[in-house]
């Protein structure tokens, strides 16, 4: 498994294949621009800094599963090209999780590094956030070929495997912010222990 | 003569009433007029409601002033529009936008309360029968959500003293119970699900909080009768104390002697005390709650002990370890 499976002689790929990653690449840019566009068309409500950050975190943890899911689909499908979408869905999934702690560092908080340092200690669900975003951030920075071969590829791999952590982490991060009805973390969870089962069942079968 | 003390929460007579505020006092002062136009006069609609109160319940509401003057500078109203899409009422859902999303279908009328337990007149009231004697006064509370958010909102409502003098408590009478109404055909949220909360909503005071003069039963909001999705139409609002304490849709008033098991409570006893008393020095486990952010501003603020409201409560409580009765 690399990092991204090579395909020689690109241009004689078929239609669908080519524009594969440049259409996903628009459909990952949408919960974005929906963000911004509902900001400017209909406000975000009472409490914008909440609504914002609280939609970023919900396509965090999306997108997180999203690229967790690429090998899974590959193992039952047997499509191999989707592997080409890994590195980038993972990308983005940092991009939302980036957005997602700026929001919270600099407009919930205002750079109150006491107050954001109490809250790690103290609160549980943002404890196991910051776990997942100190483990995305060596994962986003070595994500590029180059440093595939500089750490080498067992290496690289061994590294890249703590994304399970991160996206068990980003689960109880929801789970521990619900306060009643934790049905949709568990949701979450649900979908996230299926892709470790597709995984699992691949190793041993 | 009116002798007046002057309160910590009381606006200083230096400070200069902002821009901001002066409108919305202006705005409000218009919708005080639809208090008189609405609730007054027939607001709990197809109801004898407004030929039978007597005159001198519209006096209360033209005195704003004192009800403003608990407010402090940076108090100003929090818009309407925001009280009534941005709050808790988890029988209608679990997001802060599904009460005024979903509450459409609740009807709020006809309504009635039961009040039972250790009185001396029990009984079964047709809401108008039960807010008949009692005058409808005005006012303008900060609120304080335990999740570190908060307003400022301009309530009508009947002194809870009154209406527990009224039912004659017995001596044994130690605690005041509420019920929220269950209907899960017109309160999407009660239908279950996952990790829920128990329905009916159960809420509980100690008698003399209950007798707090701050404490009322709340029948209207920006002189407008309470939207359903604000707790139409008749909820407890108890200012020194986190908002899920203000119990929405009451249908049952009970006298008992051991402390209620409130909702909260019950749900998630390390996180939600009875007493829930807003506190900036006691941590939730999830939110700080030393400071909040005012709806509508960008900053946090810090946290009033008893939400500001110390000099008013504290008595209370004086003596009681509140970090053990949070």
């Amino acid at each position: 498994m690399s990092a991204e499976v090579a395909v020689p002689g690109a241009h004689r790929r078929p239609r669908l294949d080519r524009w594969l990653k440049p259409a996903v690449f628009v459909l990952c840019l949408l919960p974005f621009f929906w963000l911004i566009a509902r900001f400017l068309i209909y406000g975000f409500g009472a409490n914008p800094i909440e609504t914002g950050i609280r939609y970023l975190g919900d396509w965090s943890l999306r997108f997180l599963l999203i690229a967790l899911a690429v090998t899974p689909v590959r193992i039952v499908t047997g499509w191999i090209v989707v592997a080409r979408l890994r590195r980038m869905l993972g990308l983005f999934a940092f991009t939302y999780v980036a957005l997602h702690v700026i929001g919270y560092v600099a407009i919930d908080q205002f750079f109150d590094w006491a107050a954001i340092g109490r809250d790690i200690i103290k609160r549980t669900y943002i404890t196991f956030g910051m776990i997942a975003l100190v483990i995305l951030i060596p994962l986003a920075l070595t994500s590029a070929d180059s440093m595939v071969r500089r750490l080498g590829g067992a290496r690289w791999r061994n590294l890249h495997r703590l994304v399970y952590v991160a996206g068990v982490a980003a689960v109880f991060h929801y789970y521990f912010m619900v306060k009643a009805g934790h049905l949709q973390p568990l949701i979450y969870g649900a979908i996230l222990a299926g892709l470790f089962a597709v995984r699992i069942y691949k190793r041993f079968a | 003569m009116l002798i007046r003390h002057k309160k910590a929460s009381d606006v200083a007579s230096h400070e200069i009433t902002s821009e901001s505020t002066y409108c919305n006092r202006r705005s409000f002062l218009e919708a005080s007029g639809l208090i008189a136009g609405s609730l007054l006069a027939g607001g709990l609609s197809k109801t004898a409601f407004a030929g039978e109160l007597p005159k001198d319940r519209a006096a209360k509401f033209a005195d704003l002033k004192q009800s403003y003057a608990k407010l402090g500078p940076k108090d100003s109203l929090t818009p309407f529009e925001d009280v009534t899409t941005y709050n808790n009422f988890y029988e209608f859902g679990m997001d802060k936008a599904d009460p005024s999303a979903y509450a459409a279908p609740f009807k709020p009328l006809p309504w009635t309360v039961k009040v039972d337990g250790l009185c001396g007149k029990p009984g079964t009231l047709d809401l108008n029968d039960f807010l008949k004697p009692h005058a409808i006064e005005e006012r303008v509370y900060r609120m304080r959500c335990v999740e570190a958010w908060s307003m400022v909102i301009p309530w009508a409502g009947i002194s809870l003293a009154d209406v527990v003098k009224r039912f004659e408590p017995q001596g044994s009478a130690k605690y005041i119970a509420f019920e929220t109404v269950v209907r899960p055909a017109e309160m999407r949220g009660q239908k279950g699900g996952i990790g829920g909360l128990n329905w009916p909503y159960v809420e509980g005071l100690r008698l003399d909080e209950a007798m707090n003069p701050l404490a009322i039963l709340a029948v209207g909001l920006y002189g407008k009768q309470l939207p359903n999705q604000n707790g139409a139409p008749l909820r407890l609002v108890t200012p020194w104390k986190y908002g899920f304490k203000g119990i929405k849709s009451i249908v049952r008033i009970s006298f008992v002697e051991k402390e209620p098991k409130s909702t909260w409570n019950v749900a998630n006893p390390g996180e939600y005390g009875f007493y829930s008393n807003v506190n900036p020095t006691v941590d939730h486990p999830r939110w700080t709650q030393a400071m909040e952010r005012r709806i509508g501003d960008l900053r946090r603020r810090e946290t009033l002990m008893f939400n500001g409201y110390e000099e008013e409560v504290g008595q209370m409580y004086a003596g009681m370890d509140l970090k053990k009765y949070f």
